[in-house]
């Protein structure tokens, strides 16, 4: 057994006072007995998952919200960051009077498997060494978290979701959710986010990857007595960055301004304030994120092809589901581009489930979902106003 | 509620409980009535963002997407009604929207605003210059409507296509015009077509 934390929840029976009961509020953290049965073969057991419960579960538990974060985010939607201290991570839809309200609803956000932010993945202790489990962590796929997500929701008592929301690798696992248990998600959110990792979304992620592997600090994985890989790390993270910007978002920002300085100094310091803004926000990551959590994560998205887990055919995932739909693009993001969600909208007509999409318009690329979006506000707050 | 008046003929001549794909739908307004007085389950298909937005914000279905473009994604007979309204004039392939309409529902509604009205035929006749009217308001460089179409074209287009008409119906302003005299009188027109 892995060493119970301070804020983990002992088990309570259903009937407890919402307001005492330990399962709900900020930073808690619960270990489930498992077994978790992994994709990739192996029986993950226990199972620790760090999360955060805003607003309280009604008498028939009907409101409930699971909120599912992208591949750098974490179980603070709403809440400020342990060690950033910066305020939570989609406080533009989730809040008093947002979309997401927690004076209606009940909303759930857990930090996903393999993450490291509280969840099991590499960075956690293996009960069995006694030692982080780095690269001894089994792979784990964007439906190994659906399946973390369910056993937690089971935890607090939520059987069906009123709903579940999540833009990019979030959207993934929102996707996931109608495919995997059919039966336990009313609506469905699906933000910037795609069916399938696409050739060049993998190419990117393996250049993180091998950046993370190239740096000395590495040492396949066992650093965790030494310094970490943060330059690997820092580099991938820059690469990433990129992807999550467009260019035109790029050029309003910076331009090619010059940092610091009236001229270039003809060397390799950053010169350009695009480089002085990447440096910092490669850094920046390392202070909060594990090198290894990165490697199986952007592996788990790789691996992430839903038509594939249905028999080749995207609207098979959706047969036996009654959840109605929400797909939102944006024009300028080329990460996961509008076709990536019309083909999803097409998967979901031929299997008849109902379905609303919308590409916004706005500069900041596949980022845009985390900025200040009046439509994308007014979309989500519509369509899950309208479950009835 | 108040409905175009186009819009109110169609929604009062939905079947109760039917299922619709409104093509064209703007900001959901004949959806919502369907639903909301007719129980209907209606399905949007809209080309401008804004306006699919406040349609999902009323809590209706609907994707953003083309009608030129998108329609072929919908499987045969998937619908009890395709309509369409104020929208195959602005179609870049009318001819194929309206192949689509017939595929994808049983019957299809289809409204348009007619371009043989009497002021429109003065407009060009006296003042030589392109129409602009409360039914067609924009200007010849910034319409939306490319395919202009008069009562009579889409009569003669059905016929030669054998499609079957079950219904019209000849608005001039909110009233009713009867269909002797429409080509000139009317300055909407509502089909109710099938197969």
């Amino acid at each position: 057994m892995v060493a119970r934390g301070m804020l983990d929840t002992p088990a309570i029976d259903t009937a407890a006072n919402p307001s005492t009961d330990q399962r709900f509020g900020l930073a808690r953290r619960v270990t489930l007995p498992g077994p978790l049965r992994l994709d990739g073969g192996v029986l993950l057991s226990p199972v620790d998952i760090a999360y955060e419960t805003y607003g309280t579960l009604n008498a028939d538990a009907s409101n409930a919200i699971l909120i599912c974060h992208a591949l750098t985010g974490d179980q603070h939607v709403a809440s400020h960051h342990p060690r950033t201290g910066k305020p939570g991570w989609w406080t533009r839809m989730v809040g008093e009077g947002k979309p997401i309200d927690p004076a209606r609803h009940f909303i759930v956000c857990a930090n996903v498997l393999g993450s490291c932010m509280g969840t099991s993945g590499p960075a956690t202790v293996n009960p069995a060494t006694g030692r982080p489990w780095a690269m001894s962590f089994p792979v784990i796929t964007i439906r190994d978290m659906v399946r973390a997500q369910a056993m937690l929701l089971d935890h607090l008592g939520v059987g069906v979701l009123h709903a579940v929301v999540g833009g990019s690798m979030g959207g993934m696992q929102a996707l996931s959710w109608p495919a995997t248990f059919p039966d336990r998600v009313k609506a469905c959110v699906v933000i910037a986010s795609t069916a399938r990792h696409t050739a060049q979304n993998i190419a990117f992620h393996e250049v993180g990857r091998q950046a993370v592997m190239a740096d000395p600090n590495w040492r396949g994985g066992e650093y965790h007595d030494d310094a970490a890989p943060t330059a690997g790390l820092a580099v991938a993270r820059m690469a990433a960055h990129i992807t999550y910007l467009s260019e035109a978002g790029l050029t309003e920002k910076f331009g090619r301004r010059l940092q610091a300085r009236d001229a270039k100094s003809f060397g390799f310091d950053a010169d350009f304030q695009v480089e002085s803004y990447l440096r910092h926000q490669g850094l920046a990551f390392t202070d909060r994120f594990d090198a290894n959590s990165y490697l199986y994560i952007t592996r788990a998205m790789d691996y992430f092809d839903l038509a594939e887990e249905h028999g080749g055919l995207l609207a098979n995932a959706f047969r036996a589901t009654k959840s109605r739909f929400c797909l939102v693009s944006f024009d300028t993001d080329w990460l996961y581009p509008t076709a990536e969600s019309r083909a999803i909208v097409q998967a979901l007509n031929a299997a008849g489930a109902p379905v609303s999409f919308v590409e916004l318009s706005s500069p900041y690329g596949h980022d845009a979902f985390l900025l200040e979006a009046p439509d994308l506000n007014r979309v989500v707050d519509g369509f899950l106003r309208a479950g009835r | 509620m108040n409905l175009r008046t186009d819009l109110s003929v169609i929604a009062e001549n939905v079947a109760q409980g039917s299922r619709v794909l409104d093509i064209g739908c703007g900001d959901g307004a004949l959806m919502a009535a369907l639903r909301d007085t007719r129980d209907v389950d209606a399905r949007g298909l809209e080309i401008d963002a804004h306006n699919v937005a406040s349609a999902v914000a009323r809590g209706l279905s609907v994707i953003q997407g083309d009608a030129d473009i998108d329609l072929a994604g919908y499987p045969d007979g998937s619908f009890d009604y395709a309509i369409l309204s104020q929208t195959l004039q602005t179609a870049r392939a009318p001819d194929l929207v309206l192949d689509h309409l017939l595929r994808i529902g049983r019957r299809a509604f289809v409204s348009f605003p007619n371009f043989a009205h009497w002021r429109v035929r003065l407009s060009l006749l006296w003042g030589g210059r392109m129409p602009v009217t409360r039914q067609l308001p924009e200007s010849w460089y910034d319409t939306p409507n490319i395919h202009h179409v008069t009562i009579d074209d889409f009569r003669a287009f059905v016929k030669a296509r054998g499609i079957i008409v079950e219904d019209a119906w000849f608005l001039s302003g909110d009233k009713r015009t009867g269909a002797g005299g429409a080509s000139l009188l009317a300055e909407h027109a509502v089909f109710l077509l099938r197969r």
